[in-house]
């Protein structure tokens, strides 16, 4: 074993090389070390919270959805009876109308007949008279039986 | 080396023990030693080019991959090499953590420099012996080791660093009067302060054997673990060139010591840092 004079170099690139190491090597990589674990904490919370205002946000569209659909819902009874309502009204309306013209024109049909009678009763004593002056033109004077005649005008 | 046919597996042994050395010769001047004979007379006086050149240029190649990343270190994504460097540099921190109780910046990046470096000193191992010495005798440099952590002043220097820092962080923790405390009252202590006065030379004695031992055993656990792998990679590496066969059965007994070695050169690095950190606390426990 022979120590010498490399022991002393050896000494002083032993110092210079901590030396380095330590001001140089250690210090900035324990600080990226650091750094990134504070860095990862933080993005843990900020996902963790992001995490809980998503569920507040699903909650919420949930509430959201339900009450659109009650109110959707209450909407459509709505609708529902309304309609039933004008097809009610609507009905009657036409049952109304129905009727109506139904009885104007049985008062017109009425009125028809009326006339149609009155015209036949008039054409019937026409044709009577005419009938009986046919027959009786020789044997009964017309202005002697005018009042006979009349009468029985009036009886038809 | 020049290995030609005439050189004994001793002579090839030694050669490729012996460090390039620089040096004062016996006559006063300085150079390279051209012999192992000569590099020995230098004594004190030389300098391991090789260990140093090595121990350098690896310190330097992870102090260069590590800065790199801590200049483009962000706290996003971090890219292939940034993963790899944290990887480590947690890894570090964990055991500092762990193992060390006080408040003191420097053991962390110490730990991570010692670990660092050390590993790669020792990956040096997994080259194959000849190649480097082999390819620099092109040059005409003509020894060569390549790992510097099988140079015991190597291992020695990087102990005896932690050994001082020890007793310099013993003594501003604990003031001079608590580390000589620590030194004389323990393990035997008494009330009777006649049989305390007495206890002092034997605790002393025990303690100082205890601290001694702790830079010794540091540095000679790496150093003798590296020089053993290598001495036999280098006793494999006899065989290669000795016949078909034998060549044939060295490349398999080099590959299962170098996979063999893997653990090892990654468990001394290790070991050397836990130690470092463990001493590191007991300079910072107060009793």
């Amino acid at each position: 074993m022979n120590l010498n004079l490399t022991l002393a170099f050896q000494v002083l690139f032993f110092i210079v090389f901590v030396w380095f190491s330590k001001k140089f090597v250690w210090v900035p990589i324990m600080g990226a070390l650091n750094e990134r674990k504070t860095r990862i904490a933080d993005a843990l919370a900020a996902a963790e919270k992001g995490q809980m205002a998503e569920q507040e946000g699903r909650d919420q569209a949930i509430q959201v959805i339900s009450e659109a659909k009650t109110q959707a819902s209450e909407i459509i009874g709505k609708a529902e009876r309304h309609g039933a309502r004008l097809v009610e009204e609507a009905k009657s309306d036409a049952k109304e109308e129905g009727a109506r013209i139904m009885a104007a024109t049985q008062a017109e049909i009425q009125t028809e007949i009326n006339k149609a009678k009155e015209s036949l009763r008039s054409q019937v004593s026409e044709l009577a008279v005419a009938g009986a002056q046919q027959i009786l033109r020789r044997e009964i004077d017309g202005k002697t039986h005018a009042r006979l005649l009349d009468e029985l005008a009036a009886k038809l | 080396m020049a290995s030609s046919e005439s050189i004994t597996s001793g002579e090839f042994i030694r050669h490729h023990l012996t460090n390039l050395t620089f040096g004062r010769h016996a006559d006063g001047s300085w150079g390279m030693a051209q012999t192992g004979a000569e590099a020995a007379e230098m004594g004190v006086m030389a300098v391991h080019v090789d260990s140093l050149f090595w121990s350098f240029v690896l310190g330097a190649l992870f102090l260069w991959m590590f800065r790199r990343v801590a200049v483009r270190a962000t706290s996003g994504e971090p890219a292939m090499l940034q993963n790899f460097c944290e990887w480590i540099v947690e890894f570090v921190d964990e055991n500092v953590r762990g193992s060390f109780s006080g408040k003191n910046d420097l053991v962390a990046p110490m730990a991570l420099t010692l670990f660092c470096w050390i590993f790669l000193m020792n990956l040096m191992d997994l080259v194959p012996v000849e190649v480097i010495p082999r390819f620099l005798a092109l040059f005409g440099i003509h020894f060569q080791k390549v790992v510097p952590t099988t140079d015991p002043n190597i291992t020695f220097a990087l102990a005896l660093s932690i050994f001082f820092l020890m007793i310099y962080y013993s003594i501003r923790v604990k003031g001079p009067g608590g580390f000589a405390a620590e030194l004389i009252m323990h393990p035997f202590e008494a009330k009777n302060p006649v049989l305390k006065i007495l206890f002092i030379p034997l605790n002393f004695f025990l303690e100082f054997v205890s601290l001694i031992s702790k830079p010794i055993s540091h540095s000679l656990r790496l150093f003798g673990n590296m020089y053993a792998g290598e001495m036999i990679f280098i006793l494999i590496s006899l065989m290669f060139g000795a016949g078909i066969t034998l060549t044939l059965f060295g490349g398999f007994l080099q590959f299962i010591w170098a996979v063999f070695h893997i653990l090892v050169i990654t468990l001394q690095a290790f070991i050397f840092m836990v130690l470092t950190i463990v001493y590191m606390d007991m300079a910072h426990q107060h009793h």
